[in-house]
């Protein structure tokens, strides 16, 4: 028995390794980016020479897998949360369509928002898609899941949905690893269910919903009810990752555990019968909480993020869970006095730095700007000392909202973008601009790499003056800088000479980043 | 028996090796093991921490419960009191001195320690001037992890040895020699 000391992003990656993956196919996004990392480094992955590259956004990535599947062989898609949105137009179509080979999208929701913007919830994109989702509670559940995630993707013919949470995804256990799986045969579909005409789409929509009853069951099956199911005041419905904060409680209720979905109506049905009153103990939105009303009546007891017995925002805590089954938690020594907030920075050196420096210079002659941010560690631009920033809202959303707010009146208008968040979801956007002329400036903060993720490639390295070119920015107001404190009078010439340009300007401000540069200099030693 | 542990201090300190030693001892040693770790935007200098847990029994919650933390190991003397919430009377708390200071309402020091050493149990050490004083600067956060062994209890200072030898020997011998020192020159501060 071979046992390895693995996170739960590992453990989904090993998993899915051995369960004959073919692709894995991923934009970073934290807390998922350590899946497609684990793969890349598999010695397994690498002989049988599975593709890991990152692809440009979750879109691509998520029809990327769909082709993988429609050849046959078993594909997984990774992404944060938020990444959902950016690819459900395929990810619900896929469900239409169904799969060939095994189909797995893995989304590690950021409860708490450690590293995001909102808490969305991926089981309901499970629910909207109307396919099966998987919920592992520990690293032993990750890694066994996946085998069973792509079986039953292929025994439905439907893409499977397994969704995460931060904490389990960055926490690690020892994990016992099973027998590894050879990988599917190419076998191209040869079925035309795949051209989503509306005649076609009708049919396939109408064999989707004389699947429900199938997924349905597997989800039944999957529920488990540990304890006595004796006449009981409180029975604990217990989703994912809340079944251990439940555990730990050592809580004499009984726990009905749910690791799968659709929500197992039956298993809530009969549960429900042996008690007076449930709590519902889920991570992230109240998803299986606001559908048991529908199902036991309006009077029957739920307690749960609703009702405010568990807080209705952030993350799950052994804390939150005790205090909900009425346990008390208080602490036993008085709170510190001295003590102030940390919150992330910058890193010294960073080219980012200079940026905001020079933006801030020029713009502050300028008291109308407004300067339209975007997702990656330059967001922190918006934090003292440079306060630079006026919004981040989602990937590409600077270069969006600048022609927006100009379209509007606003003068000047900027746009801060990196260059991973660029080619994700900004060059289109860019287009948009170039077609109406808009008077914004955009700047690339090219620091070679996806940075806020850890050091990943970015797609666009070597390319974006030939992008911004080819998409139409004017030769003239495309300008390359060094962001270094020694070119301030340059880069702060150039971005006054840029904002005066009435049209679309591109500034790129290039800088390896400081957190790559150091580790290409310590493997060097 | 189990120990919880909170691990903290400065993205960039070196948290998550401490966190990777005493994971790869434990998994040696046949513990069950928890390790929740922060990863992404908090690494930038920010605060960050690791609830690392290690029992004979199975272990449920990846995260500990306010009051249970057996021991706080921390690499800087603010950033241990951000998880007094944490600790009962019987808790430890080992911790280097020496203030990490990148924000501008940084507390009084003297106050700051009067505070950590009201603390039930505590050790503190300079352990950045320590590492720079027996030339390994980058090894701080071992002498830290030396400091705090005869408070693991869970795990000998042997089983600690190996594991380090085993987590760096990647990076040649050199490294594992000077990462032993340092274990050693903490763990003999620990005790004194």
């Amino acid at each position: 028995m071979i046992r390895k000391l693995l996170l739960g992003d590992e453990a989904i990656a090993l998993g899915a390794v051995n369960a004959g993956l073919s692709g894995v196919y991923a934009y970073p996004g934290t807390p998922s980016t350590e899946i497609t990392e684990f793969i890349q480094g598999n010695m397994l992955a690498r002989q049988r020479g599975l593709h890991s590259r990152w692809c440009t956004n979750e879109k691509t990535a998520m029809e990327a897998a769909l082709g993988m599947s429609y050849a046959g062989k078993r594909a997984l898609v990774c992404m944060k949360h938020v990444g959902m949105n950016v690819c459900a137009d395929a990810f619900v179509n896929s469900a239409v369509t169904g799969v060939n080979g095994g189909l797995v999208v893995l989304a590690a929701d950021d409860p708490s928002m450690h590293s995001s913007q909102n808490e969305q919830d991926s089981r309901f994109y499970g629910k909207f898609a109307m396919i099966p989702v998987f919920e592992p509670s520990n690293q032993q559940e990750c890694y066994d899941m996946m085998a069973r995630a792509f079986d039953l993707s292929e025994a439905l013919k439907l893409p499977v949905l397994m969704r995460v949470v931060t904490r389990l995804a960055h926490s690690r256990a020892a994990v016992v690893i099973g027998d590894v799986r050879d990988e599917n045969p190419l076998c191209p579909d040869t079925g035309k269910h795949w051209v989503l005409l509306p005649a076609i789409a009708r049919r396939q929509y109408q064999s989707l919903i004389d699947k429900q009853a199938s997924i349905c069951l597997a989800a039944e099956q999957a529920a488990v009810v540990d304890a006595s199911t004796e006449k009981c005041n409180l029975g604990i419905v217990a989703c994912g990752i809340a079944y251990n904060y439940v555990k730990e409680c050592r809580t004499s209720h009984p726990v009905l555990k749910i690791s799968q979905y659709p929500t197992p109506k039956d298993a809530i049905r009969k549960f429900a019968a042996h008690c007076e009153a449930l709590l519902v103990v889920e991570d992230g939105q109240p998803f299986v909480e606001e559908q048991i009303p529908a199902l036991l009546g309006t009077d029957y007891p739920v307690k749960g993020r609703l009702t405010g017995d568990l807080p209705r925002t952030g993350e799950l805590t052994p804390d939150a869970v005790a205090l909900a089954l009425g346990k008390s938690v208080v602490g036993i020594l008085p709170a510190a006095k001295n003590l102030a907030a940390r919150p992330p920075q910058l890193c010294q050196g960073c080219g980012h730095r200079d940026v905001y420096a020079a933006l801030n210079e020029v713009l502050a002659d300028y008291p109308e700007s407004r300067v339209f941010g975007d997702i990656g560690c330059y967001t922190l631009g918006a934090l003292p000392p440079f306060k630079s920033i006026d919004s981040t809202v989602d990937m590409g959303a600077s270069i969006t909202m600048a022609k927006g707010a100009a379209d509007a009146g606003v003068f000047p208008a900027v746009a801060v973008i990196g260059d991973s968040t660029f080619t994700h979801s900004g060059m289109t956007g860019l287009l948009d601009a170039v077609n109406e002329n808009a008077n914004i400036v955009v700047v690339i903060s090219d620091n070679l790499t996806t940075g806020m993720t850890g050091g990943q490639d970015s797609a666009g390295t070597n390319k974006f003056e030939a992008i911004c070119l080819g998409l139409g920015v004017d030769a003239d107001h495309v300008r390359v800088v060094v962001p270094l404190p020694k070119n301030m009078p340059e880069i702060t010439r150039i971005i006054r000479e840029e904002i005066e340009y009435k049209g679309v300007s591109v500034i790129i401000p290039r800088r390896e980043c400081m957190q790559t540069l150091q580790r290409k200099l310590r493997q060097k030693k | 028996m189990k120990k919880d542990i909170i691990l903290c201090g400065v993205g960039g300190q070196g948290i998550l090796s401490i966190a990777t030693i005493i994971g790869q001892a434990a998994v040696d040693a046949g513990l069950y093991l928890k390790q929740a770790e922060v990863h992404g935007m908090s690494q930038r200098g920010g605060d960050v921490q690791s609830n690392l847990r290690l029992s004979d029994d199975p272990i449920c919650s990846d995260l500990i419960p306010h009051g249970a933390a057996d021991l706080v190991i921390s690499m800087e003397p603010m950033e241990a009191l951000r998880y007094v919430a944490y600790l009962n009377v019987n808790s430890w708390v080992v911790t280097s001195s020496h203030p990490f200071k990148n924000i501008p309402d940084y507390p009084d020091e003297t106050v700051l320690m009067e505070e950590v050493h009201a603390l039930p149990h505590v050790v503190s050490q300079d352990i950045e001037s320590l590492a720079k004083e027996n030339n390994s600067p980058k090894s701080a956060n071992v002498i830290l992890l030396g400091m705090a062994a005869s408070h693991l209890h869970i795990l000998t200072s042997d089983q600690l040895r190996t594991a380090i030898a085993k987590v760096f020997a990647a990076k040649g011998e050199k490294v594992v020699e000077a990462n032993l020192m340092a274990f050693d020159l903490g763990l003999r501060l620990g005790r004194e």
